[in-house]
């Protein structure tokens, strides 16, 4: 009965995002200043996580390849992968862990210290300053940040291959981006909306209802992390199953 | 956690609510300002229903009411003095330059001048608490409502606050409803007391009323020095 309540508020709170997101007055200061903190803030790690996945990915695929005399394929065969699966899953997966965490730990810290009531009291509606904003930043920045490691990480691709074979930067490239189609790259990228609207409306939620103190603000925080990467999981599952009826092979 | 409370307070007038911990003070505040939504019963703002408002229209009421939270609730994300410019940032026209020299004033007149641009977490509590009572006092709110505002003072700084509030209803006519333990605040502050007892009021009126009260543990209340 309990997890039924759950679910119902749950997406209660998921509807009241949707209709608050699209209607005005918009805290555009607040949702900029969101954008720098979840969005910027992440460009270091998943920079350095795209160029290192880059790496490792090259050499696997090489070892795939060089079975079939297909080495040449190498470039190419990176930039699907990242481009189609890797780089959205890999994106949304480290900043569920990031910016989820950093979302349900402010918001259950402003919860149990009463900062909520406080904006409330102030005559400021929390709901459309505190989870608004962050839903439609991370919304605008998760696709931007998932093109990010799809580039490093063929950078990175670029990095293993020319390492062994010096293949010149341009003929790399060229050969890498030749071989992606619009059905590769944009539904793929724009999937990554979703995972941004799951991450932070998770996060939110528990941070929002956050109970029992500085315990409670610690689960919150575990909590926003395993429940976004599970449902992000699992909703890819489903969102690759559509793109896939669009765009079938 | 509130039982059959029905409290009326005059414009300009200051109600003290007394009360042993968890008889529901601060919930009685909360229900004030539409934090907490009553069971049953309404909750009347200077005539106007606020009961069942919500957005726009609460928000209109919420700016005519100052809220000092027990544990200030300051914004930690933020220095003290933007704590402070916060309401009028949100709700005033007035300049940036116009706005920190406000906040300026308010943190003098609790004694936090040099406080500025300090972040909360590097304040004492009763430091923060007095930052708080600064923010509470930004829009020069016709209502304010302060939970504790003297705990965690020391008796000089408590008695300037005291002393703030009465100047503040009798140069503003603010109207003043403050939950307090400290009984020689009370006095200097209330025009009328009003004991809750197990989420009843169990008595209301002047402090002379309640020192002759028939109610032992509220003659007991009013006889000590204690709170703060």
């Amino acid at each position: 009965m309990r997890f039924l309540e759950l679910v119902g508020d749950a997406a209660r709170f998921t509807g009241r995002v949707i209709l608050e997101s699209v209607r005005p007055p918009y805290e555009v200061r607040e949702t900029l200043r969101q954008l720098f903190e979840l969005g910027c803030r992440s460009v270091p790690l998943i920079a350095a996580s795209g160029f290192a996945v880059g790496i490792v990915l090259s050499m696997h695929t090489r070892a795939s390849l060089a079975r079939f005399g297909a080495e040449a394929l190498i470039p190419a065969g990176l930039a699907i992968a990242l481009v189609r699966e890797t780089g959205p899953l890999t994106a949304g997966l480290l900043l569920s862990g990031r910016i989820g965490a950093g979302i349900g730990a402010e918001l259950g810290a402003m919860k149990v210290t009463e900062q909520i009531d406080a904006l409330e009291a102030t005559a400021v509606d929390s709901f459309r300053f505190l989870v608004v904003t962050r839903v439609i930043a991370c919304v605008i920045a998760l696709p931007l940040l998932t093109s990010l490691m799809n580039f490093t990480g063929m950078f990175g691709g670029y990095v293993a291959e020319t390492t062994i074979t010096g293949t010149p930067f341009q003929t790399y490239f060229r050969q890498a981006f030749s071989a992606i189609e619009f059905s590769d790259l944009i539904p793929a990228t724009l999937k990554t909306t979703v995972f941004g609207f799951i991450i932070a409306t998770v996060s939110s939620y528990l941070g929002v209802n956050t109970t029992r103190g500085t315990e409670g603000v610690g689960q919150a925080s575990t909590k926003s992390v395993v429940t976004s990467s599970i449902l992000l999981i699992a909703v890819n599952v489903l969102l690759v199953r559509i793109i896939f009826f669009f765009y079938p092979v | 956690m509130l039982d059959d409370v029905s409290l009326v307070v005059d414009a300009g007038r200051s109600v003290c609510i007394l009360g042993r911990s968890g008889t529901g003070k601060s919930v009685t505040l909360k229900h004030i300002v539409g934090l907490l939504r009553p069971d049953a019963g309404n909750v009347l703002i200077e005539g106007e229903d606020i009961t069942d408002l919500s957005g726009r229209d609460l928000s209109r009421v919420r700016q005519r009411i100052g809220f000092l939270f027990q544990n200030a609730a300051l914004f930690d994300s933020i220095g003290v003095g933007e704590n402070v410019a916060f309401p009028l940032r949100r709700h005033s026209k007035l300049k940036d330059e116009e706005i920190r020299s406000r906040a300026r004033h308010l943190l003098a007149q609790v004694g936090l001048e040099r406080e500025y641009d300090k972040m909360p977490a590097d304040l004492s509590g009763g430091m923060r608490k007095r930052a708080g009572l600064a923010r509470a006092l930004a829009l020069e709110p016709a209502i304010l409502l302060a939970d504790e505002p003297s705990a965690g003072l020391d008796p000089v700084t408590a008695g300037e606050i005291d002393a703030l509030l009465v100047t503040l209803k009798k140069q503003s006519n603010t109207t003043l409803v403050v939950v307090t333990h400290n009984i020689p605040s009370a006095r200097t502050i209330g025009d009328e007391l009003v004991f809750l007892h197990e989420a009843r009021i169990i008595a209301q009126g002047t402090p002379e009323a309640l020192d002759r009260s028939d109610i032992p543990l509220v003659r007991q209340f009013m006889t000590s020095e204690g709170g703060g």
